[in-house]
């Protein structure tokens, strides 16, 4: 079985984040992890190699530091990293970037691909489902459980309330949620072995049909009119009453601001 | 001359420090407080590869350098000094000699599942009548028939009863030499846990790492294989000693990790602290304790990651690791017991990690060589 994982390195939001001046991230200037949705989408192929088989390649899309995230699909177990970049792919919204990656996807054999959810940096949830688009194959997104049946895969997608168990042939695009597993630890030694591998680079030459018109920030229709870094809540007031009291208390505070 | 880390080292330094403030640090103080072994953290560091991180791959390790193991016990040591010497013993002192005198048998039988972290090792020289004077050992070896007989006992062993897998040494002869001085010639043996007649005595209560399970060895009339001898028989001196150069290097990781947690701790308290209405890290006292704590942790870990590289490419690192130990210890020692003195009275309350971090530090100045050894060391090569 041939499984390939879409990967993103996202910024660490814990280390604040930082914006160029057409409002898109300043990516090279922040501390970067693995997108958490994507680490579990990984982690999901490489339960899914040791139990099945499988060859798991990560593929990325992003600046050429973006070999530091598949060097670490790699040290947790991934066979092959392929990185894509290339100055005109930059700026990329989620259709350009389905695009590319889609066009990517389209050199390489697969049985399975696996997509985080969504990247904590965007949160739009819609470049695995794109991808599936543009290659013809079926989705089932927000998967919290996955299982290999023959040629199939049966997957149980998560709601608020409930979940679906949905059965579908391969080849077939998944998407992962972080609440999937806990994802293992990269090995001193995965790590040695991944810095000694070689990763393949591709651009925008090696993308398969996809046209120019579909690609980077001229590619995108999502324009970013305006993003800031969220602005931080006070700490809040806590007060220690008795239920009557409480209600009282609050209301007070509403009519003192003019909410009621 | 380059003082930049790899990549490689870079991205394993960022594992090990995930893996300690994930795995590690919250049980930290429980660990220290109930002097309780931390099994299934050493369950996790095994699956991680922690167990192996510089031996071979073809033997179950990791196949990293001395430089990626000196940091994973580095970062451990950071947030629980019982954990940084449970992966230093288990390596430097008992992986360590089996990869370097084992057969290619030993070799498969112990270094293999001693890598991968199915099993723990531990080691033996210490005994009531011999700590810096190894010399001085008192438990026999006699080869009868296609067996050894051990008899006496060992103390202090880190691990005790918590290993599968023990190097030790014992007195397998005594000749006199041209001098006509009598000599005790020693031997290096594997014994496993579960051999008969061998039992575990007194658990020591300690000061500091509490957790890390430390016991008496006992060995009566126990029979071990004939080829469970390490190495030739009669060199184990020299093998002791050879294994103890690469077990001051885990211990000055382990020192280094202490005193750099330690300084992590006062930077973050002195941010929040406030006293006359100011942080405490506005003060100029604090400031310069500050940065001299931080200089000599820096110096520590050069000195440390110096002695390791030499493991990777000198034959002889003796000179270079009982200065980092001798270092490395002492400036675990002094910063942590200036973090304790930043911290005031909360610095002596258990509920603050650097009063456990104090604590852990003091053994760094004396287990596998005092402080007074690494001079002799130092000094026996200076004068030479």
């Amino acid at each position: 079985m041939k499984i390939v994982v879409c990967i993103k390195q996202v910024p660490d939001t814990k280390g604040g984040v930082k914006f160029n001046p057409d409002g898109t991230l300043d990516r090279g200037a922040m501390l970067t992890i693995m997108n958490p949705d994507d680490k579990a989408g990984l982690e999901a192929a490489l339960r899914l190699k040791d139990q099945y088989g499988a060859e798991v390649t990560a593929i990325t899309m992003g600046l050429p530091k973006a070999e530091e995230v598949l060097r670490e699909a790699m040290a947790m177990g991934a066979d092959k990293g392929i990185l894509v970049t290339d100055r005109v792919l930059g700026g990329a919204d989620t259709w350009a970037t389905s695009q590319t990656l889609a066009g990517a996807i389209r050199n390489l054999e697969y049985d399975l691909i696996i997509t985080g959810r969504q990247a904590i940096d965007g949160d739009t949830a819609q470049v695995g489902p794109q991808i599936s688009e543009h290659l013809g194959i079926p989705v089932i997104s927000y998967a919290q459980k996955i299982e290999i049946e023959g040629d199939s895969v049966i997957v149980e997608r998560q709601y608020d309330d409930r979940y679906h168990v949905l059965k579908a042939q391969m080849p077939c695009l998944i998407t992962a949620l972080a609440e999937l597993n806990e994802a293992r630890y990269m090995t001193p030694g995965g790590i040695f072995d991944a810095y000694d591998a070689e990763i393949t680079v591709w651009g925008r030459a090696d993308l398969k049909d996809v046209e120019d018109s579909n690609l980077g920030l001229k590619g995108s229709p999502t324009q970013i009119a305006k993003a800031s870094d969220k602005v931080r809540k006070g700490a809040g007031e806590k007060v220690a009453l008795d239920p009557t009291e409480a209600v009282a208390y609050i209301v007070g505070k509403l009519k003192d601001k003019h909410v009621i | 001359m380059d003082f930049m880390l790899t990549k490689k080292h870079e991205m394993a330094r960022s594992l090990f420090k995930e893996f300690a403030e994930k795995e590690v640090k919250p049980l930290a103080q429980e660990v220290d407080e109930t002097e309780i072994f931390p099994r299934g953290t050493v369950e996790k560091m095994a699956k991680a590869g922690f167990l192996g991180i510089p031996v071979p791959k073809e033997y179950g390790g990791q196949g990293c350098d001395p430089l990626t193991y000196a940091m994973c016990v580095e970062e451990l040591s950071k947030v629980c000094g019982t954990t940084g010497v449970i992966v230093s013993a288990h390596t430097s002192l008992c992986c360590d000699p089996i990869q370097t005198y084992g057969t290619e048998e030993q070799k498969q039988k112990y270094l293999v599942p001693l890598a991968k972290g199915e099993k723990l090792g531990a080691f033996g020289l210490t005994e009531p009548g011999a700590g810096t004077d190894a010399q001085g050992q008192q438990t026999k070896a006699v080869l009868d028939g296609d067996e050894w007989v051990l008899n006496g006992s060992k103390i202090f062993i880190t691990n005790g009863k918590e290993a599968d897998i023990y190097v030790i040494f014992a007195v397998t002869n005594v000749v006199t030499d041209a001098k006509g001085r009598s000599k005790k010639m020693i031997s290096a043996f594997i014994v496993e846990k579960g051999t008969p007649g061998f039992t575990f005595g007194t658990k020591e209560k300690k000061m500091g790492i509490r957790g890390s399970s430390t016991y008496e060895l006992i060995f009566t009339d126990c029979r071990i294989p004939k080829e469970n001898l390490l190495g030739a028989e009669g060199k184990g001196f020299g093998i002791a000693m050879h294994t103890l150069d690469g077990g001051r290097i885990g211990i000055a990781a382990q020192a280094l990790g202490l005193a750099a947690g330690a300084l992590d701790r006062t930077i973050e308290y002195v941010k929040e602290r406030k006293q006359f209405g100011r942080a405490i890290g506005a003060f100029q006292n604090t400031q310069f304790q500050l940065a001299d704590m931080a200089t000599k942790v820096e110096a520590a870990r050069l000195l440390v990651y110096k002695a390791a590289m030499a493991k990777a490419t000198q034959k002889s690192y003796s000179i270079e690791a009982a200065q980092a130990k001798l270092y490395a210890a002492e400036v675990a020692m002094e910063v942590t017991t200036k973090a304790v003195q930043l911290h005031g009275g909360y610095g002596y309350i258990r509920e603050y990690d650097v009063e456990r971090m104090m604590r852990d530090a003091k053994i760094t100045e004396i287990y596998e060589g005092t402080s007074e050894v690494q001079r002799m060391v130092i000094s026996g090569a200076l004068l030479k």
